[in-house]
């Protein structure tokens, strides 16, 4: 790959260093979140920031942002020490921060949100006119194609992060964080977020771009920034380092991207899905008559680009959504139309997508997210009480077993990182039901060691004999866990693949809608 | 029936409309900021309180209606920037300390009126100087319209005033712009340096000064004299119109317009067959029904030819 736009620096001709921080130390109760960190960027060039979940990159563009002040250490801007005691002071600085979780309005429009806090004036009112011609001018300006005149609510969510970056670049932001920008995009938005990023830095503004996924960094970065345990743990050149090399610096030992799993021969039908029409929220099909079935001890993957009726199939088979024609089968069992607890009766485990909001209380502890639904059964309670014996040793099992940090049955679900948030659910799921499991986007946003992790107990799970349905965005998450690959698109099948025998191009050509429509190779070959 | 209909709504009636429409009205829009901002001000209702009580103080002891309306704003300002402190600032429950205060402004100004004045349940004085009504120039002399529109006190027309103003800074001002964005993210607001505490207290000082006139109608333009609890309920009457008028201000001004027919309806139906508590309980009922049917409701989804005939299949 190269990198016409950054040399690396090999003495003589240094390029200029817009921004340093040095040394800097931020201790929170309990741990050190930056330990004597180093990190400086270079005029227009795009930075990549990895490591795990914790390992301090929040916390550290957190302090550039101005939103916590370093214990030690110093920032120096262009040449200058400064001191970011809020927000305000590092967006006059020419700092922007694009967070994670959209700051945006969604009821104004796309103008409203970018002049917000430094709207143009005329005799005292708020110029609308010249609001609009401004962001205009910067849409323009920046190759952006958005409408000023759009409702935030309206807009994919690619768009709304364009919205995001213009609102930094309206405040003439020189230096741009993107803390996991890829994180809630389609693949296609992260391609067109790419192309803007590198018309950016062609433009000289430099770019902190921090991420999990390392084919992103290889892709997109110039230089790449490694941390772990609030250490800077190395910072290269991209083109000098490779993925492999970042992944162990992060973790700090091997890992091993690829999942083993033994051949296995499937057994009888747990799942089956017939004729199934779902409709989502609008009250349009979401799911156009799909079938398939999984068997025991096999993982059928559902691949598809988000917003294709996966949610909706998901819901539908555990209950949540109903179900408007055709029919589901658990174990056997026709469950179409049941409750969510007569389908987990009937043996089915739910790792939900939206963990926060479908698979925990975040205001519960540990333990007692530990024994929902179990709660209705012996031995959890016994005659309406709950029993504390038993619910401490299934609560200290799970995190025993699923290394839920930290080891305390008391803590608040809603305090745990991502990555133990969801080992909890996977836990509860697992421990609860070993017949049915439907995964969706068991890793969304998990560092990779957790998904490391992840990915191997959904295996063992399959080894035991679990029929699993994988629901996932991530296109590599699919076809490496997947015994078959299923693609969806516009609510209905696009085929059924071999896993073994797929080719990624394959898969993202059936993803994209080209291809012959409800083949079933599965059945050609079962 | 047309006999009992034309004896009813006659201009008599609608200007006493207009006249009832001002409290709910004023304390409304105080009401609409506050929501706006994304606080709740569910103190209207002592605020006003307090307005009433402090315009027949004023008015009695200076003689002056103009001193009473400034006794009136100045209570309820001062009234609710305390109750403003203690939400915003302290994050006291806004529900608690709103109808802490509601219990509090009616404790206190029968206790003030007991003290001051030496009455039981209402204090009426020749001193008590009510508003003035105004002629309005043009219109007065209009047929019909004159009758309806002319007339009133200065609070009526302020409040037609206030109802234009507030139209403009909520939606031609940064101030408005900034406001609205509180109420939907604060933290987005923040993000891009707005101060979202110091728009929350000015939109409940606003509704302090605006509910305290809303009070000075009640007790110097309405009526003349000062009556235990004399808000009865409107206080919450204009609550109900900032989220039946769906916050926005045509909404709550036309919202606030339906309660003050109803009042002025039940008024009329004094001597009628009709119960005038009947009719006084229309407009909540109209609320009621109102709130069901605004629920977004999304077409049945009909199934295509192929999945009916799948499904007919599978159930013979």
């Amino acid at each position: 790959m190269s990198h016409p736009r950054y040399q690396p620096c090999l003495g003589g001709n240094e390029l200029a260093k817009v921004l340093e921080m040095q040394g800097i130390v931020k201790g929170f109760p309990g741990v050190l979140a930056n330990d004597h960190v180093d990190f400086d960027l270079e005029e227009g060039e795009i930075h990549a920031l990895v490591g795990e979940n914790g390992a301090g990159k929040s916390t550290l563009m957190n302090i550039l942002y101005g939103l916590y002040q370093p214990d030690e250490g110093r920032i120096v801007c262009k040449g200058r020490q400064v001191r970011f005691e809020s927000p305000l002071d590092s967006i006059a600085a020419g700092i922007g921060m694009v967070h994670q979780h959209f700051m945006l309005v969604p009821s104004f429009t796309v103008y409203e949100n970018i002049v917000l806090g430094a709207e143009p004036r005329r005799r005292g009112s708020f110029d609308r006119a010249k609001a609009i011609s401004r962001v205009r001018e910067l849409a323009k300006r920046h190759d952006f194609r958005i409408d000023p005149l759009a409702r935030i609510h309206n807009l994919p969510v690619g768009s709304q992060q364009r919205v995001e970056i213009m609102k930094s670049l309206y405040r003439g932001a020189g230096i741009l964080i993107l803390d996991e920008p890829t994180a809630v995009l389609t693949p296609q938005e992260t391609k067109e977020l790419f192309v803007i990023l590198k018309s950016l830095a062609r433009q000289g503004k430099t770019i902190v771009f921090i991420t999990h996924k390392l084919e992103e960094v290889m892709e997109v970065s110039d230089r790449v920034t490694v941390m772990r345990g609030g250490k800077v743990t190395m910072t290269k050149a991209t083109a000098q380092t490779d993925a492999r090399e970042i992944a162990r610096m992060m973790v700090g030992r091997e890992v091993f991207l690829q999942v083993n799993k033994a051949d296995l021969t499937p057994g009888e039908v747990m799942l089956e899905v017939e004729n199934l029409w779902v409709a989502d929220d609008r009250g349009l099909f979401a799911v156009k008559g799909l079938s398939f079935q999984v068997r025991e001890g096999e993982i059928l993957g559902v691949a598809g680009v988000a917003g294709n009726g996966q949610m909706e199939l998901a819901e539908a088979i555990t209950g949540l959504r109903p179900v408007q024609a055709g029919r589901i089968r658990v174990c056997g069992q026709d469950i179409t139309g049941n409750s969510p607890f007569a389908i987990r009766s009937a043996g089915l485990a739910h790792i939900p997508e939206d963990r926060y909001k479908h698979g925990l209380a975040k205001t519960g502890t540990v333990e007692e997210n530990a024994i929902m639904f179990l709660h209705n059964f012996s031995p959890i309670t016994n005659n309406g009480l709950l029993n504390r014996k038993a619910i401490t040793e299934h609560a200290d099992s799970i995190i025993e077993n699923f290394d839920v940090r930290p080891r305390d049955r008391k803590a608040l679900a809603g305090q745990l990182s991502g990555g133990n948030a969801q080992k909890l659910i996977v836990g509860r799921e697992m421990t609860l039901n070993d017949k049915v499991l439907v995964a969706c986007q068991p890793t969304r946003g998990l560092d990779i060691g957790a998904i490391e992790f992840l990915h191997n107990r959904i295996v063992q799970q399959r080894d035991h004999g679990s029929a699993v349905l994988l629901i996932s965005v991530e296109l590599d998450e699919v076809m490496s866990l997947s015994d078959w690959i299923l693609v969806m698109y516009e609510g209905k099948s696009m085929g059924e693949l071999d896993a073994r025998a797929a080719a990624v191009e394959e898969v993202g050509r059936l993803m994209a809608g080209i291809g012959k429509r409800g083949s079933s190779g599965k059945e050609a070959s079962a | 029936m047309i006999h009992l209909l034309s004896q009813v709504f006659d201009t008599q009636f609608l200007a006493s409309a207009v006249r009832m429409t001002t409290p709910i009205l004023l304390a409304a829009m105080g009401g609409l900021l506050c929501s706006l901002s994304g606080t709740l001000n569910v103190a209207l209702e002592g605020l006003m309180l307090m307005g009433a009580f402090g315009a027949v103080a004023g008015s009695f002891y200076t003689g002056s209606w103009l001193a009473g309306v400034g006794l009136a704003v100045l209570l309820g300002t001062l009234t609710s920037v305390l109750l403003s402190v203690t939400i915003i600032k302290y994050k006291a429950n806004e529900l608690v300390v709103g109808l802490a205060v509601n219990l509090a402004a009616l404790g206190a100004t029968t206790f003030m009126m007991r003290t001051l004045w030496q009455v039981k349940g209402s204090f009426i004085d020749p001193r008590i100087a009510p508003l003035p009504s105004w002629r309005l120039p043009l219109i007065h002399h209009a047929p019909v319209l004159g009758k309806v529109l002319s007339g009133h006190t200065p609070v009526v027309y302020a409040s037609w005033a206030v109802v234009l103003i507030i139209n403009y800074v909520i939606y031609h001002t940064a101030f408005g712009l900034r406001l609205r964005a509180t109420g939907e993210n604060a933290r987005a607001a923040e993000t891009l340096g707005v101060r979202t505490k110091k728009l929350q207290y000015v939109a409940f000082i606003l509704s302090g000064a605006l509910s305290g006139l809303a009070g000075a109608q009640l007790s110097l333009g309405l009526v003349t004299l000062f009556l235990i609890n004399m808000t009865a309920g409107r206080g919450f009457v204009a609550m109900v119109a900032v989220i039946l008028g769906q916050r926005l201000v045509a909404g709550v001004a036309g919202a606030s317009l339906l309660f003050g027919l109803a009042e002025g309806l039940t008024m009329r139906l004094q001597g009628l067959r009709i119960p005038p508590q009947f009719v006084l309980m229309l407009p909540y009922l109209i609320t009621i029904i109102t709130m069901v049917l605004l629920r977004p409701r999304h077409p049945r989804p009909v199934l295509p030819e192929e999945a009916r005939k799948a499904a007919l299949e599978e159930t013979p």
